[in-house]
């Protein structure tokens, strides 16, 4: 089988938590594959990021330019494009980064490209079979993609479980002098930090979190009114902000607010992979919606089909009797 | 500025339950109700808001079939000057590259400053725009939240990155860009805007009068093929609440309270 290549992102001299992640997708794809990891970037924190990936790569190629210093995906796909073998098998994290590159990486590469994979079957000769959504995460697919030129795959962040393998130690190899990199249509001017919101809903225990099912501004209200008696902020998913309902303050996914309470409800929320990137350490997670094939059923604990519209208000009602009269002590 | 957006007629996931039909294999396609993919939406409206800045004009193609014609004259009754509808047998089966030389054939045949399309439809895959750029040796910023332009040269873009974070860039003309929700506020469009454009002719172009060869489109080139569709599997099992509202949210603060969620 063709080499396996992973591309890996870094910050502040450390690897992405997908490192391993990805380690664990090429071993899913060929058990025998030690996957090569390829790190771009430039100076001593390139080199701290290649260094700690050598446990879980048995070779880990370096690209230090200083053009490269940011991650422009049209300067790495050109970079790649100069250094990869022919028919190689090239693993990006599904993120904003993955977006940008993959795609055109495989039109440069002539190989197929799958996006946002979300496990991998098997290989039958040529022909390697994986798990996508589609529909938000309503529903699954088997995808075949003919690997016999090549494949470009982009993996879903947090689908594969990193492997529980002794450490390796690999070696670092310096393809610096390979890549020619030359000037780029699209140039890197700057990152604008999110401004904070009114309220942090970072640093709520319990969240009354709302999406599309919300429906229309005024019935943001509801949810405040539940939030207020339950000592909860209110949060949302994506439409919501997209709609100018909420600020984006509010917003809980890859591109908002990652949040860490221990009472996550979901009301009106479909749970796409992105907004459910933003829910960590584990809360307790309460779907509220009327579609009983939402997929946020597929990861809550407690599943209540039914129209927010009307349930939260009655269950604003029925928290503030048992505000009143508060369970003894015992 | 000539504009030019590529949009996609999908099943509305606002309004349908998407679930597996009897056999298992596919969605169950019967009664879905259709709609303009969301982000192609924004796209469209993003160009029309650019177009009356800077002057020019906005163009809507997709590659489909006849019933795919509603979202073009939908787009029209938007404010889009111009559509087209690439349509040919040979072109289903097509994958993600298949649709970006389709449409790579249609753009070399007009002059446009400027393509945008939504950032991903209902596969998720978000891969066409990429592609496209890729075949033309355009640049492309995927993820696109904001446009500014520059001069006739160039534009700053905004590109929706983690945490509400925005990652600037300049980008030469001509480019691809990948339009993300929320971008703007899409103008609503009544029917009586759509009556406006009920008969204007749609010009069709199928695989000969673009050059392009079958053989590189279709079934036959494509390297991505879906296999069929299933049910999800849960990663939890969820206590499903039964019974009544009132039963319902009994036991629903019953376990908010033992999780510490109330006090």
């Amino acid at each position: 089988m063709a080499r396996i290549f992973a591309y890996i992102a870094h910050k502040d001299a450390v690897a992405d938590d997908t490192a391993a992640e990805l380690a664990a997708a090429a071993n899913k794809i060929d058990p025998a594959a030690s996957p090569t990891a390829i790190v771009t970037g430039c100076g001593p924190e390139l080199d701290a990021v290649c260094h700690a990936l050598r446990a879980s790569y048995g070779e880990v190629w370096k690209i230090a330019n200083e053009a490269l210093t940011y991650p422009n995906a049209e300067l790495v796909r050109k970079a790649l494009v100069n250094i990869l073998p022919k028919d190689s098998i090239v693993l990006v994290v599904h993120n904003h980064f993955g977006v940008d590159l993959s795609p055109g990486l495989s039109i440069k590469l002539n190989s197929a490209f799958v996006s946002d994979v979300l496990a991998v079957e098997g290989v039958e000769g040529t022909s390697l079979k994986v798990v996508r959504q589609e529909f938000g995460g309503a529903v699954s697919a088997h995808v075949r993609c003919d690997i016999s030129s090549g494949a470009v795959i982009n993996v879903r962040p947090g689908a594969f479980k990193p492997l529980d393998s002794a450490p390796t130690n690999g070696t670092v190899v310096d393809k610096s002098s390979e890549v020619g990199v030359r000037a780029a249509g699209r140039r890197y001017v700057e990152t604008v930090v999110a401004e904070s919101g009114d309220v942090d809903i970072t640093k709520h225990q319990v969240l009354v979190s709302i999406g599309r099912g919300i429906q229309e501004k005024d019935n943001v209200a509801i949810a405040e009114e539940l939030a207020e008696a339950l000592g909860a902020a209110v949060s949302c998913s994506r439409p919501v902000v997209d709609a100018k309902w909420l600020p984006k303050s509010r917003q809980v996914g890859s591109s908002g607010q990652t949040v860490k309470p221990k009472v996550y409800l979901a009301c009106g929320i479909s749970g796409s992979f992105q907004h459910l990137a933003g829910i960590k350490g584990n809360p307790f997670i309460v779907a509220i919606n009327k579609n009983p094939r939402a997929p946020i059923f597929q990861i809550a604990d407690v599943a209540i089909v039914d129209d927010i519209l009307e349930f939260l208000p009655e269950l604003t009602v029925r928290i503030r009797d048992h505000s009143l009269y508060p369970t003894p002590r015992t | 500025m000539n504009i030019l957006v590529c949009a996609r007629r999908v099943p509305d996931t606002s309004e349908n339950e998407i679930e597996l039909n009897a056999a298992g294999n596919d969605i169950e396609r019967d009664d879905l109700v259709y709609s303009v993919n969301e982000p192609d939406n924004y796209a469209v409206e993003e160009a029309l808001q650019i177009v009356d800045r800077v002057g020019g004009n906005v163009t809507i193609v997709t590659v489909g079939g006849e019933d795919d014609e509603e979202i073009l004259r939908r787009e029209m009754a938007m404010g889009a000057k111009h559509a087209a509808l690439i349509s040919d047998e040979t072109f289903s089966g097509s994958d993600g590259k298949g649709i970006a030389t389709i449409l790579k054939a249609f753009v070399e045949k007009g002059h446009y400053d400027l393509i945008l399309t939504g950032v991903q439809a209902e596969d998720g895959a978000a891969q066409v725009g990429g592609m496209l750029a890729a075949l033309l040796d355009y640049p492309f910023a995927s993820l696109v939240n904001s446009i500014e332009v520059l001069d006739g040269k160039k534009l700053k873009v905004s590109r929706e990155i983690e945490g509400g974070n925005k990652e600037i860039n300049e980008i030469d003309l001509p480019c691809v860009l990948s339009i993300q929700t929320g971008i703007n506020e899409p103008r609503y469009v009544g029917m009586k805007g759509i009556r406006q454009v009920a008969s204007v002719e749609i010009p069709t172009f199928g695989a000969s009068e673009l050059g392009i060869d079958p053989g590189a489109v279709g079934e036959a080139a494509a390297k991505v093929k879906r296999a069929d569709y299933f049910v999800p599997t849960p990663n939890k099992a969820a206590e499903v609440l039964e019974g009544s509202r009132a039963e319902k949210i009994d036991r629903l603060i019953e376990l908010v309270r033992a999780k510490g969620g109330l006090n």
